[in-house]
């Protein structure tokens, strides 16, 4: 069997030039330490990435993006369409799951000072597309046009209102007018399935681009250690560990899909009250909790409220900036204030989830995250294998 | 490890692997594929319709009309008769239109025509068009699949 593969192969490089290709894949290696485990949600946050294309492909085929028959056609997808349950709930979980991914990837990349120079426009790019993955999230959730979203997007893009100077500005270009309609609708698909994706596409291949510039980053206290570095070959040993990951997370998504099928709700009635249980998506809540816990009043002539999304404004902006600010991680890889600012980032939100859901899985699940590949490279590192 | 074992321990392994991965490629295309393909809607049987009134084709001599999803036309003849078919252009399924100076039914697309019985008389329509029952009660038109 292999003179035809090998005669196949040759027929495609002679005119793909798939040897120049192959080159930089064959030449990547992965570090191997007992962090190794952290790698791997950068992929998989890609894979749910591609997860999230192609049902998001599919639901186009049957959504209708108008206030008269949004609701109704995912009505249709899920009760009409063959398999449609299935599609529609993978999207929702995935999207999910996806922003799960993504926070833990840059916790991740943060505690170990993977942004040092030269991956410093690395880490911003990524920073960017997680931005852009809560734009998909924020823009998605009101698709279906059910009463949950209708209300979560009208309390959202009010809140955005809020901003000093630019606020009125701001609401009427996320809604598209002074109200959340039909209108607020077509824009916010128009965002989702066109612009973010045009945007996010282009930044994603910058994104890899640069990792593969740069390659895998070696946390600081791994190199302060020294001796000789231990590496595997990207194809295929990592690619391969990567693609057992992917099969899990696929597996989860379709257990989850069938039990706990994401719900519709009841059709969005702009003359309707908002609904007892009202929230946004998880990953906005620690936002929504931190704004309930704000009195009313001014304090220097400004709301008190638009001080604090002020506030969550300029902390994204220094996140953003962390790898020009943290001097002393480039010079000598320990900055133990920034990982004290991290840890205490990191504490807030998890606490502000939860007490937003008025429940403890959100710390549970931050636990579980941040112990189990931690555990698991301390294991590895102790039976002297080091191969997560 | 013995060479003798290890070769059947690796065509097992690859054999496992190729049928999981079969499996995992069925599981994931299959859903996929039916998804693709639009479920059959039953329509509302309907074999009576309100097409028009009589003053309308006094005034106007022809109109289209709904028959469920599908265009239909009802016409006055010059002799006073009305007469009703299915307006889907049995070529390939344009609408047609009476044709005022011709007396006859026409379909744009392709220069296709019909008499006032439906029949073909020139151009590629391979069928005449499906004829209905026109019924008047008082001055409604009700149009009859036959």
């Amino acid at each position: 069997m292999a003179a035809p593969r090998s005669t196949l192969w040759e027929w495609l490089d002679h005119r793909l030039g798939l040897t120049a290709l192959r080159k930089p894949v064959d030449e990547k290696h992965v570090p191997v330490h007992r962090h190794t485990l952290w790698y791997y949600f950068g992929g998989m946050t890609l894979f749910l990435f591609m997860v999230q294309v192609a049902t998001g492909i599919l639901l186009m085929l049957y959504y209708r993006p108008s206030a008269a028959e949004a609701y109704e056609s995912v009505q249709f997808i899920v009760t009409q369409v063959p398999f449609g349950w299935l599609v529609r709930s993978i999207h929702s979980w995935s999207a999910n799951l996806m922003i799960g991914a993504a926070f833990v990837h840059l916790f991740s990349v943060f505690f170990l000072k993977a942004y040092r120079p030269p991956r410093d426009l690395t880490w911003v790019s990524g920073f960017v597309l997680l931005a852009l993955a809560l734009g998909f999230g924020f823009s998605g959730y009101l698709l279906p046009w059910n009463e949950l979203a209708f209300f979560a997007t009208r309390v959202g893009t009010d809140i955005a209102g809020s901003v000093p100077l630019m606020g009125g500005f701001i609401v009427r270009f996320l809604r598209g007018g002074d109200h959340v309609t039909g209108g607020t609708l077509s824009r916010f698909y128009g965002w989702h399935v066109a612009i973010l994706p045009a945007i996010t596409t282009v930044l994603l291949l910058v994104h890899l681009l640069l990792i593969q510039r740069h390659g895998m980053s070696v946390p600081p206290s791994v190199e302060r250690r020294g001796g000789a570095r231990r590496q595997m070959p990207f194809v295929p040993d990592f690619l391969l560990r990567d693609l057992v990951g992917w099969t899990l997370a696929l597996g989860v998504l379709a257990a989850l899909a069938a039990l706990f099928p994401w719900e519709l709700g009841a059709k969005a009635d702009p003359f309707a009250p908002a609904p007892a249980d009202i929230r946004p998506e998880w990953y906005f809540m620690f936002m929504f909790q931190t704004l309930k816990f704000i009195p009313g009043g001014k304090f220097l002539g400004i709301e008190n409220e638009a001080l604090a999304i002020l506030g969550f404004g300029l902390a994204g902006l220094l996140a953003l900036l962390v790898p020009f600010l943290d001097r002393g991680a480039i010079r000598r890889g320990r900055s133990p204030l920034f990982t004290l600012a991290g840890a205490v980032a990191l504490v807030f939100m998890v606490v502000m989830t939860a007490v937003g859901y008025h429940a403890w899985w959100p710390v549970w699940s931050a636990v579980i995250i941040i112990l189990g590949p931690w555990a698991a490279g301390r294991w590895l590192a102790r039976r002297g294998e080091e191969t997560p | 490890m013995d060479d003798k074992k290890a070769l059947p321990r690796r065509g097992f392994v690859n054999g496992f692997l190729g049928v999981s991965l079969t499996a995992l490629a069925g599981a994931v295309f299959y859903p996929i594929m039916r998804f693709v393909s639009p479920p059959r809607i039953p329509e509302a049987v309907r074999d009576r319709v309100l097409a028009g009134t009589v003053s309308e084709l006094a005034q106007k001599k022809w109109k289209l009309f709904p028959f469920g999803a599908e265009p239909g036309i009802i016409l006055q003849t010059p002799s006073g008769d009305y007469k009703a078919f299915a307006a889907t252009c049995t070529h390939l399924e344009c609408t047609v239109q009476f044709h005022g100076e011709s007396k006859r039914l026409w379909c744009p697309c392709h220069n296709g025509w019909y008499d006032l019985g439906g029949r073909v008389v020139e151009g590629p329509p391979p069928a005449p068009l499906e004829a209905y029952t026109v019924e008047v009660d008082g001055e409604d038109l009700f149009v009859r699949k036959a």
